[in-house]
C-alpha cells in the first residue's frame, strides 16, 4: 500500500477578508482548525509616503500624516509638527497647545471606539459597531467644525493649529463629554465587559508578557495591557499634557481581554482630558506669532505689504528649517508614533522616517496565533489594533 | 374513468392543494422574516432598517427575491457541479417537508402520523447533509471548514435535543404532535420543564446555525462558510432553507413547550381567537428571541461550542430524563398510553 502523506493546508486569509482590518494578507498553515503558522504579508497599501514627503514643503507634508493611520489622523499630524517645531525652535501659544491636546484625545477616542467595536465584530457581536459609529460621527462633526474635514483634518500646523475653534464648539464638546459619551460607554460595557461569551473568546487568548513586549517593540495599549505603565504623555509630556490630570490604565495578563479593558478605561481617561481642555481653555493666539512660520491673517494682508510678501513666500516656497535632526514621538492611540526628521536647511525635509506602532505589533501575529484556533487569530488581529495605512505607509 | 378519478386523481390534486396551502404561507413568512429581522436588528442598533422599497420597506423581500432570481448562478471551475447544485435543493426541500406533521390548529395537519416528533427529528437531522454537500462540492477551503464545523455542531446538539424531547414524551405518552399539544391543555410544558425548554431553545439556535452558534458561516472567520461560493438562486435556496428552518424550529418549540395552538388560558376572550393565530403568534415570539440573540451576543469558538454541547447540555438533559421519569413513576403521574 502506498504511503499517504498528511499535509497541513494553507489558508489565504485576506487581503479581501472581512476580518483583515484593511489589507492584511495572512497565510495560515492550518492543521484542521488549529493554526500552525501565521505569516503576515504587508505592502498592499504602500504609497511611498516617506519619499513623497521629501518632495513637499513642511506645510504640505502634514496631510500625508492624516493618511497613515486614518482612524486617528490628528495624532500623527501632531508628531510631525512637534518635530518641525523642535528643529525650528519655536514656541506654541497655550491656546494652540490646548486645542491640539483636545483634538489628539478626540483622535484617541475615535481610534479606540473603532478598534473595540471592530474587535467585537470579529468575535461575532455586531451591535457595538453600529452604536460606536453613531458616536464616532459626533466626534467627526467636531473635527469638521474646527477644520472643515470630517476625517483627514489637516488641522495642525507647525507652530499651532490652522485656525481658532468656531464659537460654541467648546460648549458642544463639553456637553457631549458630560452626557452623550458616558451613556454610550455604559451601554457598550453592558454588551461586552461582563458577557460570558465575550470573555470566553478573549480571556487568556493571545497572551503577551512584558518580556515579549520589549523584544517585539510593543508600545501603547498593547504594552500597557501587559503590565508596563509606559505612556509618552506621562513619561515625556509634550504640549499641554503636563498640565492635565489623568491616569494610565495598566493590564495584568496581557491577553485580548486586558487589551480591550485598557482601551475602554483609556477612553474614559481621554474624556477626563477633554473635559479639562474644555474647562481650562486659555485665550490668546492659536498659532505661533513668528511671522516667518505662521502665515498672516487675511486682514493683515490687505493692510500690510510685508504681510502680503510673507503670505506669498509661505505658500509658494514655505519656511526653511535649519539643518538638524530629531526623533519626535507622541503617544498615538495605537502606541508610540515617531517621526525621525532630518532637515538640511531647505524648505523640504531631507528625510522623514516614520515609526508606526502597528508595524511592530503586526509582527506578533505569528507567535500569538501559533497553536490557537482560527477564531483566535481573528480575535488577536482585532485586539492588537492594526491599521494598514500606517503599517504599509 | 370515474374509478380512476375517485381512487387517485382527485386525492392527488387534493394533496397538492393542501401542500400549497402550507408551503405558500411558509415561504411568505420566510420572506417577511428576513424583513422583520432587518427591522428588529435595525431598531436595536439605532438605525432604521429597510425603508425605501414600498411603505416601511414592505416590498424589500420581493425586491431581494427578484434580484437573486435574476442573478447568474456561478459554478466554480473546481467544483463538482452535480453535488454543488443538489446541495441547496436538499437543504430547501428538507426545510419544507418537515412542515407536513406540524399541527397548525385542532386537526389542521397534513399528516397526522403517530411518530410525528420522530419524523420531525429525522428530517431536521438530515439538514446537515445539504451543508456538508455544499462544503464538499464547492472545493473551497473556507466552505470546507464551514461544512466541517456545521456537521460537528449539528450532530452534537441533536443528542441533547433528543433527550429533551424524551422528557416531553414521557409526560405525554405519545409521539403524535397533536397529542403533545393536547396534553398541554391545562399547563404548558414550559412551566414544569423550564430548564429543558431553555436547553431546547439554545439547541435549536445551534441546530439552525444562528448566533451565537453561527460558526459555519462566521463572517469574521470563514467569510460566509459553506455558502461562500454560492450565488443567485442557489444562494437564495440556502437562505430560504435556513430561515424556513428557523421558523420550523420555533414551531417545534411552540408545539413541545408553548402549548401549540392553545390559548394561554382557556377563558372567554382568549379562546375566541382561532388556534392557528395563537400558533403563529407563539412562533413569532420565538423568532423574536432568535433575532434578539443575534443582535446581542458574540460568537462561540468551535471548541467552546463542542464543550457546551457535550459537557453541559448532554449531562444535564440526560439527568433530566432520569429525574422526570423518576418523578412520574414515583407519584404515579405516568400518562395512560394513547391508542393509535
Amino acid at each position: 500500500m502506498a504511503e499517504t502523506q498528511i499535509k497541513n493546508f494553507n489558508l489565504n486569509f485576506g487581503p479581501q477578508h472581512p476580518a483583515a482590518h484593511g489589507v492584511l494578507r495572512l497565510v495560515l498553515e492550518m492543521d484542521g482548525e488549529v493554526v500552525e503558522r501565521a505569516d503576515p504579508h504587508i505592502g498592499l497599501l504602500h504609497r511611498g509616503t516617506e519619499k513623497l514627503i521629501e518632495y513637499k514643503t513642511y506645510a504640505q507634508a502634514v496631510p500625508y500624516f492624516d493618511r497613515l493611520d486614518y482612524v486617528a489622523p490628528q495624532n500623527q499630524e501632531h508628531a510631525f509638527v512637534l518635530g518641525a517645531e523642535k528643529l525650528l525652535g519655536i514656541e506654541v501659544p497655550k491656546r494652540g497647545q490646548y486645542i491640539r491636546v483636545l483634538y489628539c484625545e478626540i483622535g484617541r477616542i475615535l481610534n479606540h471606539i473603532l478598534n473595540i467595536t471592530a474587535f467585537a465584530m470579529d468575535v461575532g457581536a455586531m451591535t457595538p459597531m453600529l452604536w460606536g459609529f453613531e458616536i464616532r460621527e459626533r466626534l467627526m462633526e467636531f473635527c469638521e467644525s474646527a477644520s472643515g474635514a470630517r476625517l483627514h483634518m489637516n488641522y495642525f500646523r507647525v507652530g499651532g493649529v490652522a485656525q481658532d475653534l468656531p464659537a460654541g464648539l467648546l460648549e458642544e464638546i463639553g456637553k457631549w463629554a458630560d452626557e452623550e459619551f458616558p451613556a454610550f460607554m455604559d451601554d457598550l460595557e453592558s454588551l461586552l465587559t461582563g458577557n460570558r461569551i465575550f470573555k470566553q473568546r478573549t480571556v487568556d487568548i493571545g497572551v503577551i508578557n512584558a518580556e515579549q513586549c520589549f523584544d517585539w517593540g510593543f508600545t501603547g495599549p498593547n504594552l500597557r495591557a501587559s503590565g508596563i505603565a509606559w505612556d509618552l504623555r506621562k513619561a515625556q509630556p509634550y504640549d499641554a499634557y503636563a498640565e492635565m490630570d489623568f491616569d494610565i490604565p495598566v493590564g495584568k495578563m496581557g491577553d485580548c481581554y486586558d487589551r480591550y479593558l485598557v482601551r475602554m478605561i483609556e477612553m474614559r481617561e481621554s474624556l477626563k482630558i477633554i473635559k479639562q481642555c474644555v474647562e481650562n481653555m486659555p485665550s490668546g493666539p492659536v498659532k505661533s506669532t513668528n511671522k516667518k512660520v505662521t502665515p498672516p491673517t487675511r486682514g493683515d494682508m490687505k493692510q500690510s505689504m510685508e504681510a502680503l510678501i510673507h503670505h506669498f513666500k509661505l505658500f509658494t516656497e514655505g519656511f526653511h528649517v535649519p539643518a538638524g535632526e530629531t526623533y519626535t514621538a507622541v503617544e498615538a492611540p495605537k502606541g508610540e508614533f515617531g517621526v525621525y526628521l532630518v532637515a538640511d536647511g531647505s524648505n523640504k525635509p531631507f528625510r522623514c522616517k516614520i515609526r508606526a506602532p502597528g508595524f511592530a505589533h503586526l509582527q506578533a501575529t505569528e507567535f500569538l496565533s501559533k497553536g490557537h484556533m482560527l477564531a483566535d487569530v481573528v480575535a488577536n488581529i482585532g485586539s492588537i489594533d492594526v491599521v494598514f495605512g500606517e503599517i504599509d505607509r | 374513468m370515474v374509478e380512476a378519478w375517485n381512487s387517485w386523481i382527485w386525492p392527488t390534486v387534493w394533496i397538492v392543494i393542501k401542500i400549497l396551502v402550507i408551503v405558500v404561507p411558509v415561504l411568505l413568512s420566510v420572506a417577511y422574516l428576513t424583513l422583520a429581522e432587518r427591522k428588529v436588528i435595525g431598531a436595536m442598533q439605532l438605525r432604521k432598517g429597510p425603508n425605501i422599497v414600498g411603505p416601511f420597506g414592505l416590498f424589500q423581500p420581493l425586491a431581494d427575491g427578484a434580484k437573486l432570481f435574476l442573478k447568474e448562478m456561478i459554478i466554480p471551475s473546481g467544483a463538482n457541479p452535480g453535488v454543488f447544485i443538489l446541495a441547496p435543493c436538499v437543504t430547501f426541500a428538507l426545510a419544507l417537508i418537515a412542515w407536513a406533521v406540524i399541527p397548525f390548529g385542532e386537526g389542521l395537519v397534513l399528516a397526522d402520523i403517530n411518530v410525528g416528533i420522530l419524523y420531525l427529528f429525522a428530517v431536521s437531522s438530515l439538514g446537515v447533509y445539504g451543508i456538508l454537500m455544499a462544503g464538499w462540492a464547492s472545493n473551497s477551503r473556507y466552505a470546507f471548514l464551514g461544512a466541517l464545523r456545521s456537521a460537528a455542531q449539528m450532530v452534537s446538539y441533536e443528542v441533547s435535543m433528543g433527550f429533551v424531547i424524551i422528557t416531553v414524551l414521557l409526560c405525554v405518552g405519545s409521539l403524535n404532535l397533536t397529542a403533545i399539544v393536547e396534553a398541554q391543555r391545562d399547563l404548558w410544558f414550559v412551566i414544569p420543564l423550564f430548564p429543558m425548554a431553555v436547553i431546547f431553545f439554545i439547541s435549536t439556535l445551534a441546530e439552525t446555525n444562528r448566533h451565537p452558534f453561527d460558526l459555519p458561516e462566521a463572517e469574521a472567520e470563514l467569510v460566509a462558510g459553506y455558502n461562500v461560493e454560492y450565488s443567485g438562486m442557489a444562494f437564495a435556496l440556502f437562505f430560504l432553507g435556513e430561515y424556513a428552518n428557523m421558523i420550523l424550529m420555533s414551531g417545534m418549540t411552540t408545539v413541545l413547550f408553548l402549548g401549540g395552538w392553545l390559548p394561554p388560558l382557556d377563558i372567554e376572550p382568549l379562546n375566541w381567537i382561532p388556534g392557528p393565530i395563537w400558533f403563529a403568534a407563539k412562533i413569532a415570539f420565538c423568532l423574536f428571541i432568535f433575532i434578539w440573540v443575534r443582535a446581542t451576543f458574540p460568537r462561540y469558538r468551535y471548541d467552546q461550542l463542542m464543550r457546551l454541547g457535550w459537557k453541559v447540555f448532554l449531562p444535564l438533559s440526560l439527568f433530566a430524563v432520569a429525574v422526570v421519569a423518576g418523578v412520574l413513576l414515583t407519584f404515579g403521574w405516568l400518562p395512560t398510553p394513547v391508542a393509535g
